[in-house]
């Protein structure tokens, strides 16, 4: 299936999607998808059985700034029945930077998308368990985006243990399990 | 009777723990012996590799990338000389792409040694760690005698290679091939039929092949549960179609199959470094020649002028990259690896993200070893091979 035909019967299935094709250098078919339309986008890329996209290889984000609108999210999937790679993008703008989860569709996305949110702040509605996964849950700020200081010296704070009782922990474990079903 | 009242323990597992392959916590509340639920935590690791490539320029990247995943070096750095050889448009003489081959394939074996090594010893087999890192050794030798350093050679270069091969590589890797299947054979004496390591293994960790989808867990866990995915023959890359290999597959998604898997893929690598190293002729060009990208022969820099420039440009400003994002995947030792990076024009990268096969593997983990028994986390963590350098960055 070719780029054209691919976006077209994308439109037809999600007509309020505005999809957008743009060329790429790396043979993958890259296409812009409002954000509105992701999941159901997503949805149909994953179900129909002549798209097939059930792997879900990639989810990172882009920071343009200080262009706007200077988020490019990037969902890279693969469909292995057909041989297919698609590169889907969707542009957020700095003061707007949320999009619906996809791990509904892909649970994959879980992590991907928590890393997203840990390094660039672009949050995930709808997310099963919006923290975040690479830095301490209290760090200040998203380190990959391009307005984050860099090569300053911060003083170092003491750290102290951790003052909870056994029960707290215990109750805090087990809120975890339950708000991640 | 009274009722026997028993209650749930929580037990932190890690990051100090030895089996969790550097630093994984694992948060496992237990009922008795069995994991009623698991939330892995990462993170130890992170040291920020993709944003300090951004400071960098596009060659010295390379080093950086070679430490994300520490086991795969030179898999990380053949995805990112694809990736960023794509944006450039420019392709590597065949010779290049032929000796690309054969050190990755080396990569794979060398890969899956440490890992049958360490897996082996967590599930009691101590003498298969003794025998894989045996091998792994001369591996590390080929890798010292290439480019003077055992672990990230920096071999791979965009554009081609650092330099020619040396005098008696040749000889040198066709000694280990030569030997290798042998010591295949005594690894499988040691395991394959071996009872303690069947109990171990068999029937534990097990992921379905629609988890495994769901999941994104290209490559050997995938492989193992059915999934008939590698990208070496769905996406070709450096002329993998016109070499003569198979992809393993198994059905029952448990930590034996996975064993079986990468063993077999081991065999394969064998086949495809005889392939490999028949093609390449033992002097021939490492590189494609454009003066803006890879430095002239030092000959030429001690007597040309131009070459003298040519030569100072390259290693005080490096090269630029046209705008663009590119994405070429490549099968590595842990599944489908990658690097999306954007250029914005210049001579320093806008972003490298890296497609990081351990981190899906550990996402992954909570549902392998959930509902069984504590001992065979270890197991299961052992058979997914997680290398944390890859799960942080």
């Amino acid at each position: 299936m070719d780029q054209n035909t691919l976006i077209a019967s994308l439109q037809d299935a999600v007509p309020a999607a505005q999809l957008e094709s743009v060329p790429s250098v790396d043979l993958q078919t890259t296409m812009y998808v409002s954000r509105d339309e992701l999941p159901a986008v997503a949805r149909v890329l994953r179900d129909r059985s002549d798209l097939a996209f059930t792997f879900l290889a990639e989810v990172t984000a882009v920071d343009f700034w200080p262009r706007e609108p200077r988020f490019e999210l990037v969902y890279i999937i693969v469909s292995i029945a057909h041989r297919l790679r698609l590169r889907v993008k969707v542009r957020l703008h700095g003061a707007d930077a949320h999009v619906a989860t996809v791990s509904g569709v892909w649970p994959a996305a879980n992590w991907l998308e928590r890393e997203v949110w840990d390094l660039f702040g672009i949050a995930f509605d709808g997310h099963p368990d919006p923290r975040r996964l690479l830095m301490p849950e209290d760090w200040e700020g998203y380190p990959l985006r391009k307005d984050y200081p860099v090569q300053i010296r911060m003083t170092p704070r003491a750290s102290e243990p951790l003052q909870v009782t056994e029960e707290e922990f215990r109750a805090s474990v087990t809120k975890d399990r339950l708000t991640r079903g | 009777m009274p009722e026997i009242r028993t209650e749930t323990m929580t037990v932190n597992m890690g990051p100090q723990h030895p089996s969790t392959h550097g630093v994984l916590r694992l948060v496992l509340v237990l009922d008795g012996e069995t994991v009623l639920s698991a939330a892995p935590t990462i993170g130890y690791l992170h040291t920020g590799i993709e944003k300090t490539t951004e400071q960098k320029k596009w060659q010295q990247v390379i080093p950086l990338v070679e430490r994300m995943d520490y086991l795969s070096a030179q898999s990380n750095s053949l995805a990112f000389c694809l990736s960023v050889e794509r944006l450039l448009g420019v392709e590597v003489p065949q010779r290049t792409r032929d000796v690309r081959v054969l050190l990755a394939e080396l990569q794979r074996i060398n890969s899956h040694l440490v890992w049958l090594g360490t897996h082996g010893m967590e599930v009691g087999a101590v003498s298969v760690m003794l025998y894989c890192f045996r091998e792994r050794e001369q591996l590390l030798n080929i890798n010292e005698l290439l480019a003077g350093f055992r672990l990230f050679p920096s071999y791979l270069r965009v554009g081609g290679l650092r330099e020619d091969l040396p005098r008696g590589f040749h000889a040198a890797v066709r000694a280990f091939l030569d030997a290798f299947p042998a010591k295949l054979d005594e690894y499988e004496d040691l395991l394959t039929t071996n009872e303690i390591y069947l109990k171990r293994t068999q029937g534990v960790g097990v992921i379905s092949k629609d988890d495994a989808v769901a999941y994104s867990l290209m490559g050997p866990i995938a492989r193992a549960a059915g999934v008939d995915y590698d990208v070496r023959k769905s996406f070709p890359y450096l002329g993998y179609d016109t070499y003569d290999f198979k992809v393993p597959t198994q059905t029952r998604g448990d930590a034996y199959s996975r064993y079986q898997v990468r063993l077999a893929e081991m065999r394969e690598s064998v086949k495809l470094c005889r392939q490999a190293l028949e093609r390449i002729p033992p002097t021939g060009v490492f590189a494609i020649v454009d003066p803006r990208i890879t430095p002239p022969p030092k000959d030429r820099v001690y007597t040309e002028m131009e070459a003298l420039i040519q030569h100072f440009l390259i290693y005080s400003q490096g090269f630029t990259v046209p705008a663009g994002e590119a994405y070429v995947p490549v099968e590595g030792p842990r599944g489908e690896q990658g690097f999306y990076v954007v250029s914005d024009g210049s001579n320093r990268p806008w972003r490298v993200k890296s497609r990081p096969p351990s981190l899906l593997a550990c996402q992954a983990l909570e549902r392998m070893i959930v509902g069984g028994l504590i001992a065979d986390v270890i197991a299961v963590i052992g058979s997914i091979d997680v290398v944390m350098g890859d799960v942080d960055r």
